[in-house]
Order: structure tokens, then sequence, then C-alpha cells
């Protein structure tokens, strides 16, 4: 690893080549997403429209939608590539995170919706509700939603992991049941009964924190504060990953019962590591509610769960940046296709579960590594070629 | 009904001659010469003189008018029996010779109006000539349309008939008809008399005509004066009426439980169906297969493909596409296995991977073959109707077709792997793969045939699933979940736990369903399952031993 | 669940993510291990039947007994892998061990090495044994885990004992079997257990470090309970000074080596089979 870098760095003057040694994966992306940020944000800003450098707020907003799914493949990694729990169920957390902020922005839409209720949204003065149901008391302060955003995604996780992981369901099971979990989500949020806007979900929002939504500059704040996210969910779970914690884990992944007859409890590790990965996923939709500007029961639909699933896959599970560049290589090739042409997509995502499965086992991240060891054995096979065809030629 | 009155008029056609028709009925033609002029004030008195005549044109003339095709030309006044043909023209009969006229536009013609209340008197007085219908369930039909309101006029003449009356079911009927007529006109004793019967009914007719009885008797209770009772007799009534309900009521919860389980069961057979391959395919071969849904769409679009290549053969289209979708999915099958599953072994959460995508793949594919519009698959006429036991519970025919034929394909599938060297095989591979390649069992090939097999059956249940669903490319989705959730919840690598999972699980969706509507139901028995899971992941029916873990 | 009688650090309950259980086994009486009575059953297979088995404090004792005569299903008993249908299992005199899960009886002081080796096989060497020293498993320790200087001692030293120390770095999926179930003792070790369970230790060994394998056991018993289970009797005979002879799910005998050598039962079923 370390010669590697070494030589990959070896056009640099000495002094940034040590520097650039000395840096790990850590460093290494918070400086990147800094720098991409900081250039993102001055282009859109400083620039005209017109302007060759220009980025538009589109380009900022998708960017900022890139860099949610990046924080969500992230979480998805930490339970699959660390722990081996395939969690065919993010989705909910994320839709649940999502729903949180959804709500406190329905909130400040205040009397501008069409029925100009103050109190209500709208979708509850269309039902005929007289009032705000129970548990959308403290909907209209940031602060508790913000909790919200944290604690209930990590509450699910909770209980949904202590049950499963303490009486030992794991392997396909679990995924299924992951799987069914937000399937019944699906299925509750779409009624109209729940409280959430049924069908339609939440939408139409106008500002946050007073600040509109429409406008470039709380765009940017969004973006930025998106990459900042992403950044300290990045950091943290380097940090797990590194830790004694992240070793625990890492055995658990390869040999639980083993890891029990050391003396380590891992329904535990494992009930902690969903836990903080659900709170990720949920921090991740809640930044993506505002970006995008609707949250609708869809989010809930298994096939989007399996969908981050697939970057992690594609980018290389059990490695964080793995999981970062797989869910933007991934989204980025959807926005492509869907625009070019939307009937090749599934094909397309199809057959990248069938192919990485089968020939991508360690996704890009492990890609790399496989191709330098291939390209250094096939230089020396073609010079052992050119030798042979050279001593044919003489003879 | 009304395809049962077109028939009787088909085959009633021939046999009327125009002389006889005109010659020996001038009431008649006097009467059907009225009706153009005719208001609708006077159109019932018309109608009676119709019926007088009793001549065997009454049916054909009052069903046209019921239906509305009776018009007359308005040039002539003549009246005709019109139907629109394909062109968009008129062809047009005259209702008493049956001459055919040359074909017209609508402006032509005048419709004879009707209303609700004349056509209620249509429908009685077709009913009246229905009664006396040699075929007994003509009669039995006829008997019921009268039974909601009889009059007197009507209950005498089933009087008449009762007395004449052979067939069973038939006397029952009248003879609730004429108790419905009694409680309503007749005097206290009959009246008591008639509750005795009613109480034997389970006619939605005397439950109504009894609980109006009752409120009567509460209004006319409320209106007595202080210190004023009921008579005795009148008391008598009371009682007898509310006794006749609550018998007939425990007769209705106990139908609607037996509905309710009918129900059950036929969900419980369909997902039967759609689990048992993926019992074999996990359960036996421990390979989780996602695209199972799809196997079981491919199974439903080869039904549609078959109905289009045959239009002409509706009847007996089902019986080609069942073996037909069991070799595609079958054959997709094992081309999944040969092609993907066969290298991931022994990694299961990677196999579920590989064959999500291929899921996604084979969706997407039908959507650009057959458009992602969902197509319609018609049922056979054998398939619909329903197996009447009594006026509140009958049986579909559909429905029951279905149990039938997925127990028959779990039997039959319970006897491959039981009885055949084909399933001897596929066992030992399943318990002790290395051994059983020692002895000579080509394992690849078994697994290939098991995987073929499992989504063969999947295409099985696709055919029946087109007959309840419409068929589209995410038909296979949403059973999934609920087919693993079936075979975990029976225990895996147990068929027999696999079926009464699929039962129960279908009862009690159809239980819960009207407490709490089938969303819910469905969010109740699916929680209630993961609940399950995790306090006995190896489910109902657990296969022990030290090879278990 | 557990009693308290009289013991000197009596147990006490921790919340599982902040701190540890402590459970000492009471050998006052000498005995660390009690198997009184039991009898396991797999779809009417008894595999246990009535077995009655007590290792003293210290001891080292062989197990041996033919394929199917209960050992490793003595040894999951005892580990909390499986749950015997009747009978009493506790270590020491008053921790009863079918009240405890595989990681509590673990944590209380007994280490099991596999049949077959198992080691975390993506960590590294070192990592492996990391994982396997004695102190706190909660997972709030771990997150903020430090390695502190001794125990980065008791590591190297471990390493020099297995002879592992130039693969430190290597990941355990790398190493050959033999360095495997070498691994396995040394991660035993490193958890420092008051009762070791090693099942067929020699397997996959050479005859050199089958002797060091031998000489590594002796040592440990004093310190250490041991029971080992194995198949060579070679081995056996250059270990044992206590067997005990399993046959069909329950004891047949139990002595020294010469006694069971001479017991005709013994001859019969088992010793009998192999020397014929």
């Amino acid at each position: 690893m370390t010669t590697s870098t070494q030589s990959i760095f070896s056009f640099l003057p000495p002094s940034l080549q040590s520097l650039a040694t000395k840096m790990t994966s850590l460093h290494f992306v918070v400086t990147t997403l800094f720098v991409a940020t900081l250039y993102v944000s001055f282009c859109n800003l400083v620039f005209e429209p017109g302007s060759a450098l220009h980025v538009s707020t589109y380009t900022v907003t998708l960017l900022g939608k890139y860099l949610c799914y990046a924080l969500l493949a992230l979480s998805v990694d930490l339970v699959w590539g660390y722990c081996g729990i395939l969690s065919l169920g993010h989705g909910a957390f994320f839709a649940l995170g999502g729903y949180a902020m959804g709500m406190y922005l329905m909130r400040q839409i205040g009397d501008r919706g069409v029925y100009g209720n103050p109190e209500l949204p709208d979708f509850m003065v269309f039902l005929n509700w007289d009032s705000l149901p129970w548990y959308w008391a403290g909907s209209d302060s940031f602060i508790w939603m913000a909790v919200m955003v944290v604690l209930i995604p990590g509450l699910l996780a909770y209980v949904f992991g202590s049950m499963a992981f303490k009486s030992r369901v794991s392997g396909v099971y679990l995924s299924i049941m992951t799987q069914a979990m937000t399937y019944a989500l699906l299925l509750a949020f779409f009624r109209n009964e729940m409280g959430f806007g049924g069908n339609n979900g939440l939408t139409d929002f106008k500002d946050i924190l007073g600040f509109s939504l429409q406008s470039d500059t709380t765009r940017i704040v969004l973006f930025i504060i998106t990459a900042v996210m992403l950044a300290i969910g990045y950091a943290i779970s380097h940090y797990i990953v590194k830790s004694k914690m992240g070793r625990v884990v890492t055995a658990i992944r390869d040999s639980e019962s083993r890891v029990r007859f050391v003396g380590y409890k891992p329904e535990n590790y494992k009930v902690w590591i969903f836990v903080v990965s659900g709170v990720l996923a949920g921090i991740a939709g809640a930044l993506y509610v505002p970006q995008v500007g609707i949250i609708n029961p869809g989010e809930f639909s298994p096939l989007n769960s399996i969908e981050m699933v697939i970057w992690v896959a594609i980018g290389g599970r059990g490695t964080l940046y793995g999981a970062i560049i797989g869910a933007l290589v991934v989204s980025y090739a959807k926005t492509r296709f869907t625009a070019i042409m939307p009937e090749a997509w599934l094909f397309a995502l199809g057959g990248l579960f069938v192919l990485v499965t089968l020939f991508l086992p360690k996704g890009l991240a492990g890609l790399a590594p496989q191709l330098i060891a291939k390209f250094k054995r096939s230089d020396s096979a073609k010079a052992a070629d050119t030798a042979d065809t050279k001593s044919e030629v003489k003879s | 009904m009304l395809r049962i009155c077109c028939l009787l008029l088909c085959m009633l056609l021939p046999c009327n001659s125009f002389a006889e028709s005109t010659a020996s009925n001038p009431e008649l033609t006097s009467a059907i010469s009225k009706l153009p002029k005719n208001s609708l004030r006077e159109l019932p008195k018309l109608i009676e003189t119709i019926e007088a005549t009793e001549s065997p044109k009454i049916k054909t003339i009052l069903t046209s008018l019921l239906n509305g095709d009776l018009y007359y030309i308005r040039a002539n006044k003549q009246v005709v029996r019109v139907v629109k043909n394909t062109e968009g023209l008129y062809d047009q009969w005259h209702i008493l010779t049956d001459e055919q006229y040359p074909a017209v536009t609508k402006s032509k013609l005048k419709k004879i109006r009707t209303n609700n209340s004349i056509r209620g008197q249509i429908k009685s007085v077709l009913a009246l000539l229905d009664l006396s219908h040699k075929d007994p369930s003509v009669r039995l039909e006829a008997v019921k349309r009268i039974l909601d309101n009889p009059d007197k006029e009507s209950t005498a003449r089933l009087k008449k008939r009762l007395a004449k009356e052979s067939d069973e079911a038939v006397t029952q009927t009248i003879q609730v008809a004429i108790s419905v007529a009694a409680l309503k006109f007749g005097s206290l004793e009959e009246q008591i008399a008639a509750v005795s019967v009613l109480a034997e009914s389970l006619e939605p007719a005397a439950n109504n005509v009894l609980s109006r009885t009752k409120e009567s008797l509460t209004e006319k209770t409320a209106e007595l004066a202080e210190g004023e009772t009921l008579s005795a007799q009148e008391k008598t009534l009371q009682t007898a009426v509310n006794k006749a309900l609550d018998k007939i009521e425990q007769k209705r919860d106990i139908y609607s439980f037996a509905e309710n389980l009918f129900f059950g069961i036929s969900l419980g057979s369909v997902l039967l169906l759609a689990a048992i391959g993926l019992a074999i395919t996990f359960g036996v071969m421990g390979v989780i297969n996602m695209a199972h849904g799809e196997m079981m769409m491919l199974g439903a679009y080869t039904t549609y493909v078959i109905q289009q290549m045959f239009p002409e053969l509706i009847n007996y289209s089902l019986f080609m596409a069942i073996p037909a979708a069991f070799l595609v999915s079958g054959l997709v099958g094992i081309l999944i296995e040969r092609g993907v599953i066969r290298y991931l072994k022994g990694r299961p959460l990677e196999t579920l991977l590989a064959t999500f995508g291929i899921s996604l793949i084979l969706q997407q594919l039908v959507r650009t073959i057959f458009s992602p519009l969902n197509r319609q698959v018609q049922a056979p006429d054998w398939m619909s109707g329903s197996l009447e036991i009594n006026p509140i519970f009958s049986l579909t025919y559909n429905r029951l077709y279905i149990i039938i034929f997925s127990l028959a394909v779990f039997f039959a599938l319970m006897l491959i792997l039981k009885k055949t060297p084909l399933g001897l095989h596929v066992r030992a591979v399943a318990q002790n793969r290395e051994m059983a390649r020692a002895l000579s069992i080509k394992s690849d090939w078994v697994d290939a045939i098991t995987f073929g097999l499992g989504s063969g059956i999947a295409g099985i249940a696709g055919v029946v699933l087109s007959q309840l669903t419409n068929v589209g490319p995410n038909l296979g989705q949403s059973y999934i979940i609920d087919s693993f959730l079936v075979v975990v919840f029976g225990g895996v690598g147990n068929l027999w736990g696999t079926l009464v999972a699929a039962m129960s699980l279908g009862s009690m969706n159809k239980f819960l369903e009207p407490l709490t509507g089938s969303v819910l139901a469905n969010i109740i028995v699916l929680v209630g399952l993961v609940l399950f899971i995790q306090k006995r992941p190896k489910g109902l029916f657990p296969q022990k031993g030290r090879s278990a873990d | 669940m557990i009693a308290t009688t009289g013991t000197t650090t009596p147990p006490k309950q921790g919340s599982p993510i902040l701190a540890e259980e402590n459970i000492n086994p009471d050998t006052r009486h000498g005995v660390i291990l009690y198997v009184e009575d039991v009898s396991v059953s797999f779809d009417g297979f008894k595999a246990l039947n009535d077995l009655n088995l007590y290792i003293n404090d210290g001891e080292l004792r062989c197990l041996i007994g033919a394929n199917g005569a209960g050992k490793t299903t003595l040894m999951d008993v005892i580990t909390g892998k499986t749950r015997p249908d009747v009978g009493k299992v506790s270590f020491g005199q008053q921790v009863d061990l079918l009240s405890l899960s595989e990681a509590e009886i673990a944590r209380a002081g007994i280490g099991r090495k596999f049949q077959k080796p198992t080691v975390f096989e993506n960590l590294t060497v070192f990592e492996n044994l990391e994982l396997s020293l004695a102190g706190d498993k909660g997972i709030i320790t771990s997150l903020f885990h430090k390695l502190s200087s001794e125990q980065k001692d008791r590591i190297a030293e471990i390493l020099k004992t297995i002879g592992l120390t130039p693969q430190e770095k290597q990941l355990a999926g790398a190493l050959s079997h033999g360095q495997k179930q070498w691994l396995e003792i040394g991660m035993l070790l490193a958890a420092q257990p008051r009762l070791l369970l090693v099942d067929e230790p020699v397997a996959g060994m050479t005859a050199q470090e089958t002797e060091r394998t031998a000489e590594l056991l002796t040592s440990l018993a004093g310190e250490h309970s041991v029971v080992v289970v194995e198949h060579d009797m070679a081995f056996v005979r250059s270990i044992a000074r206590k067997v005990t002879v399993l046959h069909q799910g329950s004891v047949l005998a139990e002595g020294s080596m010469s006694e069971i050598q001479s017991n005709p039962d013994v001859i019969q079923v088992y010793l009998g089979e192999e020397q014929g």
C-alpha cells in the first residue's frame, strides 16, 4: 500500500511526497470533498451563467443529491461491508429521516398552502382533519425535528436490530426481513390515515429556517452542509472501522460463532453498528428532502433499498471510499441513462448486479489493485513473449 | 340474466309464425298499435292488456321494452325491435311478424320510453311468465325475482303454482315468497305463521321483511298512549320476529365465517402455488432466487400469448398454458442456474443480489416486448359463475378450481420428491452434496433440474395468477416477499410446513380484512410474521438435528 | 442465577455495553468443572447419555473415544453451543453454565479451540490475538480501546511462544493449516482462561510441532485446567496423566493411561479396535 502510494506521488516534490504518503484515506476523502465543494460553490456564485466556468444551480442540487446518496451508501457499507449484514431495507431509515425533515418543511409553509390554513398542511385540510395528529407535535421546531431525524431511524434500527440479532436471525433471512420491514412501511405510508400525506407524500415546500428553498444561496448552503455531513459521517465511520470495535465487527462478519467463544456478544455489536448506520441513513434522508423538494412513500420501496446495495457492491464493499465512489458513479450513470434512454436503465442496473457479483466481488475499489497486478503480470508475460519471438526469429 | 333472456328469445323465435300471432290475437295487435301514441301514465295499463292476451309473443315484446330495444318507425308508427349493427345503423324487425326491414339511421326511429316503476312492473310480469317454464332453474329465478316485492296478484299465482310444483328448491322459495307477502299484507295469525317459515330462510328478502315488521312494531309501541299495550297477538308476533331475526343472524355469522375461510383458503392456495417453487429452490437447494416472482410473471405472460395465438380456443387455452408456462419458466430457470447461480454456490447474499439483477432484467424485457401496460387475460367460461350453497353463501368456481389445482400441484410435487429417482437424487444432494457426488449422482445436473422444477412451478402459479389479476411486468414482484415469508414461516425444507403456512397466512389475512381493511391487514400479517420469525427463526416445523446447525 | 455463597468476589451484573460481567468460579473443592447427568439427543439419537464428568482445578485431562462417542457434543454443551435436554453443568461450584450465553461462558474463563481451526481470516495475526486478550469486551470499551504496553508485550510473548512473530502483520487467512492451529492456541493463551477445551490440537501438525504442542499443553496445566480431545494415541500417551474414555455418550472408563489400556471394556470397544 505504502509503496504504491509512494510511486504514485513520485512526481511531487519530496516534501509533498512525504505528506502524501502520510495521508490516510480519511484525509484524502475529506480533502477531496473540501476542494470539490469549494470549487463548485465558488463557480456557482462568482461566475455568471454563460461563462464556461459557471456551475448551474441545477448541477449544484444534483451534486447535493449525489452526496446524500454517498452518505447513504456509507451507512449501507458500514453494516454490509464490515459486519456482513445485508440490509435490503435501508431505504426505510433514509425515508424516515426524510419524512421527519419533510414534516418540518411542511409546517414552514404556514398559511401559504392552497387552503391557507396556518396550522394544518394542505392534505390534512383535504381529509377534513381539524387538528394535527399527536405525532406532528413540535414539528414546527427545527431543533426538535433535527432530533427526530436521528432518533426515529435510530430507534427503528435499535428495535428491529435487537429483535433480529438477539434471536440470531442472519444471512438471507435477515435480508428478507429487512425488505419486509421497508415493504410494510411502504404500505403503511401509502395510507392517508397515517397522516403523512398518503400517496403524494410531503411536497410544495417553501422555506427552511426562513430561507427560501428556491434561492441559489440556500441551495449552495444546503450543498455545503451535505458535504460537511458526509465528511463527518465518513470520519465517524472511519474511526469506528479502525477502532477495536471495527476489528470485532469484521471478525463477526467472518465467523460470528467464533467471536462468541472469544467472549464478545456479537448481537450487541451488530445492534449498535446497525443503529449507527440507520442514523447516518436518516441524516442522509433529511438532507435529501429539502434539496429535491419532495418525500413520498416511494422512497420506502424495496427497489430503492436494493439500489443502495448495488452502489456499495459496485464501489467495493468493505472500503468506505469505495461506497462513496459507487454511489456517485451509479447515480451519475442513472441520471445520464434515464435522460438518454430510460428503457435501458433497468437493463443496465440488472446487468450490473449480475456482472458485479460474478466478476467484481470487491467492486471498483478492488479493481485498481487487481488491474495493477494483472498489468504487471501481462507486462512480464509480454516481455517473455517478445523474448520468445525474438529467439524464434533468430532460429 | 340478460343473457339468459336473450338466449330464450332466440329459442322462441322460430316457432312463432306471423299468421298465428296476428290471426289469433287481434287484442295484441291493437295493443301494440297503441304503443307509439301512449304516454308513460297509460303504459302500465297497456302492459296489463298485453299480458292478458297470453300470446307467446309477450315475452319478446316485454323483454325488448325492458332492455330499451323497442322502437317505432316515425313514418308509419310501426313498432319494431332493433339491434345496432357494426356500421352504426339499426337493424329492425317487426315486433309481431318478425319481418326484417332494411337497416336505418337512428333519426328515423323513436324509442318507446319506460321508467323505473314500469320496468319493475315488466320484470314481475316476465317473472310470472317464467313461473310455468319447464326448466326448474328458470322457475327458481322467476320466484326469486318476485321475492323482493310480491303483490297480491303474484302471490295468488304463486299459490296456484305451488300446488303443481314438483321441484323442492322452487317449492321452498315459493313458500318463502308467499310468507313474505303474508307478513306484509296478511292478518296477525297469518303473519305469525309466516314468521316461522321466514326464520328458516336465508333469502335477503326474508331478513328485510322481518326487520321491517320489527321496526313497524317498535313504532307502534312508541305511538301508544300511556297505559295502552300491544295486543297479546301483536306481542307474540314481536317475540317471534325477534327470535327469527336472531336465528337468521346466527346462521349468517356462520356462513360469513365460512365465506372468510373460503376466501382465506383460496388466497392461501395462491400463496402456496407461489411459495412451493421457492420452497424447492430455497428449501432444498438453499438458493434464494429473487427472480422467482418473475418466473410467475413469465408464466402469466405465456398464458396471455397463448390466448392471443388461439383466440377461438379460450376455453381450452388454460390447459395449453399450464404445460407451456411450466416449460418456459423452467427453461429460463435452468438458464439462470447454469449461467449465474452455479458460480455463486455457497455465497447466499451474492446469489440474492445477482438474482435480483436478473429479476430487473426480466421485468424490463417484458416491458420492452409487451409494453409496460397491464394485459388482460380472459377467463374461460367454465371458470366463471359460482356454486350456490344457499342465498348468502356461494363458492365462485374460479377460486374453487384454484384451490383444487394448487393442492393437486402440491401433492404431485410431493410424489415427485418422495417416489421418483429424481426426487431421491434431489434429496440426496440437498442433504450431503459430497456424499451424493461420491455415489456418482451428477450434482450439477440435479441442481439445474431442481431449479428448473422450482421455476416451472412458479410459471404454473403465474397461469393461475393471470386468472385473478391483470398481467403486468410487476406481477411477480409483489409476491416474492410473501412467498419467502411463507417458506420461512413453515420451516425451510419442509413442504408440509409450507402448505400449513400458506393456508394459515391466507386465512389470517382474510379474517383481518373486514376488521381493518386490506392494506392494514397486509401490514399486520407482515409485521406479525417478522415478529414470529424473530422468535422462531426456524419456522413452525423446524428441521432438527446436528446437521441443522 | 448465580449463588453467592461465600465467594470472595461476588459476581456483579453489568450493562451489556458499559461494563463487563465478572464471574469467578468457586473452586474451593478443587473441582473446576462439574458435568452431571447430562443427556443430549438429536432426533432420537442420544449424543450424550447420562454423562458425568468432573475436572479438577489445574488438571490436564484427555478425552478419547470413537467417532460419535460424544466428545464434540460435550464440548458444545460446556461452551453453551448446545443446550442439554437434562443435566447440570457448572463451572466451579456456583456458576451454572446452562444459564449463560456462549459469550458469558467465554468471559467466565472457559476457552475453546475448535476441531477445524477457526481464526478470523480477514484480520492479521496480531489483531486475532488482540481480540482474544482477556479484558472488557463491551462495545464502548472496544470503541475507545488503546493497547497498553503490557498488552503489547503479552501479545509479543504469545507470538514468540506460538512461533508466528514473523507473520505478525499477515492476514490470518493466508496462514498454513498448522500455523492456523498455532494461532488458535495463541488466541486461547491470550484469553487466559481458567479452563481450556482443546479439540484435536495436533491434527495437521508435523511431528516436531506435535512435540511442541505437547510441551505447551503440559506447561499450561497447573495454572490452568486443560481438557484435550485427541485421536492421536501417541500424543495422548505423551501428555496424559488422567484419561477419560467416552463411549456412546457416556463415560466408559477413567484413570491413568496404563489403567485405561488394561481395562477390558476399553480394549474391547476402542483400543482393541485400534490395535487389532
